[in-house]
């Protein structure tokens, strides 16, 4: 029944709400605080507060907001790691519930990530193994991720030989070797240098292009959001987040960000994201 | 030139480096204080050489040495064995941990030699009580640092191996276990130094042989230069031990990125 409703779309996000534990327990567990002026700040309680979105499938998709606007939360919620407090997400017309390698997750940092103890085929290979593939085929698969990312000749070497760059190829080399549905990534590129991120960015293009994946994207940096999606979804501040605006990108790849068109959207797009931010804290202002 | 500048600072440096300089200050400080004293009150490093060579002759250093070797490596490896499993298990699994960390917390602060009279009550006067002993004493650093290697790891790591499938059995023994390998060591290497210093106690009663043995027993005939070699001996054989251990260690995990000092 919910599959016939979400045909086209990858991921469906309905009425979703996520309030932390911590916040919940400062209410009802510290007899010193006055409720009032814990939520004086928080109104609520909630970092993200009715949250409605549908990703197509194959679409590159970039969650872009302020840091600690609730991105990461979304983005956690999504690949299960966090539990929403209400809603839903389904995948494929699936509920989400828990991590699943059909959602491949890149980390931001991929020095705590990868796993130092293995080589970086080991490393390719891990979800592929936990899955009971076997050797000859991990082995294929592994080899054919790692020259994707660029990392070919390096399979021996372990990570702590690696630069940050690499590690981070490491990481998503790992995630596509399982071949998931879908790639949720965390401001994988936040720690590298301009250089390093910006090789990244084009390679991780061509790999979307290859590869035909859902990408789910999470960064605070307008320039990488406007590279990069096809769909940038732009988050207002938390407290009481939610998906402020959605805009469309429609320019080719490769893009040029000194383009005076690019340039030109790229401020319009600056200006909704600081609205999208500012209108929140006057409401703030308002109710205060 | 500039290499025959060199080449003296980097020797010295060497040198320094060696620790040999610091082997040299103790023997003449030590030389120099047995000056000041009787032999039976303080032997010097010469007369405890000589105490050394009697004891060679006579046949007894090596049984001495040999007899406390194997049961400071009976007890280390039986701690290692208890202690490592225990470690990682109180470590990973939260209601193993919540039972068991009040007992560590209180059992940690008790010093194996408290449990001397006990354990040669309840396992005799034989091997067990010792190696009882000896186990004890290397026990709680190896499962300490066990337990707080696998603390260390980053969550992240159980996230990713969580999103590429494992389930939880398998991220114990994939990210728990390697995980928290370079923590383990330093834990072995900290229960051999516990299990060498029990060694003194667990030998002071009911033993016939070691190097314990030896030290204790030799107060009785005023031969303080053979309490001097058991001390020698003990110290040698842990320095060395950690050292080769410590090789191992480094040329083992290099690829952890920590390199143990």
């Amino acid at each position: 029944m919910l599959e016939s409703k979400t045909t086209g779309k990858k991921i469906v996000i309905k009425g979703l709400n996520k309030q932390f534990e911590q916040e919940k327990k400062g209410l009802l567990f510290s007899k010193n605080i006055n409720p009032d002026a814990v939520f004086a700040d928080e109104p609520s309680g909630y970092v993200l507060r009715d949250v409605n979105l549908e990703i197509a499938e194959g679409e590159f998709h970039i969650f872009l907001g302020a840091s600690g606007c609730g991105k990461s939360t979304l983005l956690n919620i999504i690949a299960g790691f966090l539990e929403a407090t209400d809603g839903e997400v389904l995948l494929d017309g699936k509920k989400i519930k828990k991590p699943g390698s059909e959602r491949g997750v890149v980390f931001q940092s991929a020095e705590a990530a990868v796993f130092p103890w293995l080589t970086v085929r080991k490393n390719v290979e891990y979800g592929l193994k936990m899955q009971g593939v076997n050797k000859k085929e991990r082995r294929r698969i592994a080899d054919e991720c790692i020259e994707l990312v660029g990392l070919k000749g390096h399979e021996k070497k372990h990570p702590s030989e690696l630069s940050g760059g690499m590690k981070q190829r490491v990481q998503i080399a790992r995630s596509i070797a399982s071949n998931p549905e879908i790639l949720i990534m965390d401001e994988p590129f936040g720690a590298l240098d301009a250089q390093t991120r910006r090789n990244l960015q084009d390679e991780l293009i061509t790999i979307w292009k290859k590869t035909k994946k859902t990408i789910l994207f999470v960064t605070h940096d307008l320039q990488e959001a406007v590279y990069l999606g096809q769909k940038i979804s732009i988050f207002s501040a938390a407290p009481d987040a939610k998906i402020a605006m959605q805009i469309p990108v429609p320019y080719d790849y490769p893009r040029k960000l000194d383009d005076p068109d690019v340039s030109e959207f790229t401020r319009n797009v600056h200006k909704v994201l600081e609205e999208a931010i500012n209108a929140h804290g006057a409401a703030v202002d308002k109710s205060a | 030139m500039k290499n025959k500048k060199k080449r003296p600072v980097y020797f010295l440096s060497a040198i320094g480096k060696s620790g040999i300089i610091t082997w040299i200050l103790i023997i003449l400080i030590w030389e120099i204080a047995s000056k000041f004293n009787t032999p039976e009150f303080l032997p010097g490093p010469l007369a405890t050489l000589k105490g050394l060579r009697e004891l060679i002759d006579r046949g007894v250093l090596w049984d001495d040495v040999r007899i406390s070797l194997q049961r400071v490596g009976i007890g280390w490896i039986r701690g290692i064995i208890i202690a490592v499993p225990a470690g990682l298990l109180i470590g990973r699994f939260k209601p193993i941990r919540f039972l068991f960390e009040p007992f560590i917390n209180f059992f940690r602060f008790v010093p194996a030699i408290g449990f001397l009279t006990l354990f040669l009550m309840w396992f005799g006067v034989g091997e067990a009580s010792k190696l009882m002993l000896i186990t004890y004493a290397s026990v709680f650093p190896i499962m300490i640092n066990t337990i707080a290697a696998v603390s260390g790891i980053d969550p992240v790591k159980y996230q990713a191996a969580e999103s590429l499938g494992a389930s939880p059995l398998q991220s114990f023994f994939t990210v728990t276990v390697p995980g928290s390998v370079p923590g383990i060591f330093t834990g072995i290497r900290l229960g051999l130094s516990g299990a060498i210093i029990s060694i003194v106690s667990a030998e002071m009663l009911a033993a016939s042989e070691g190097i314990g043995y030896l030290i204790y027993t030799s107060r009785l005939y005023y031969r303080t230069d053979w309490i001097f070699t058991g001390i020698v001996v003990l110290g040698l054989f842990g320095f060395i031990a950690d050292k080769v251990l410590r090789k191992i260690g480094n040329s083992a995990f290099k690829f952890y990125g920590i390199v143990n000092q």
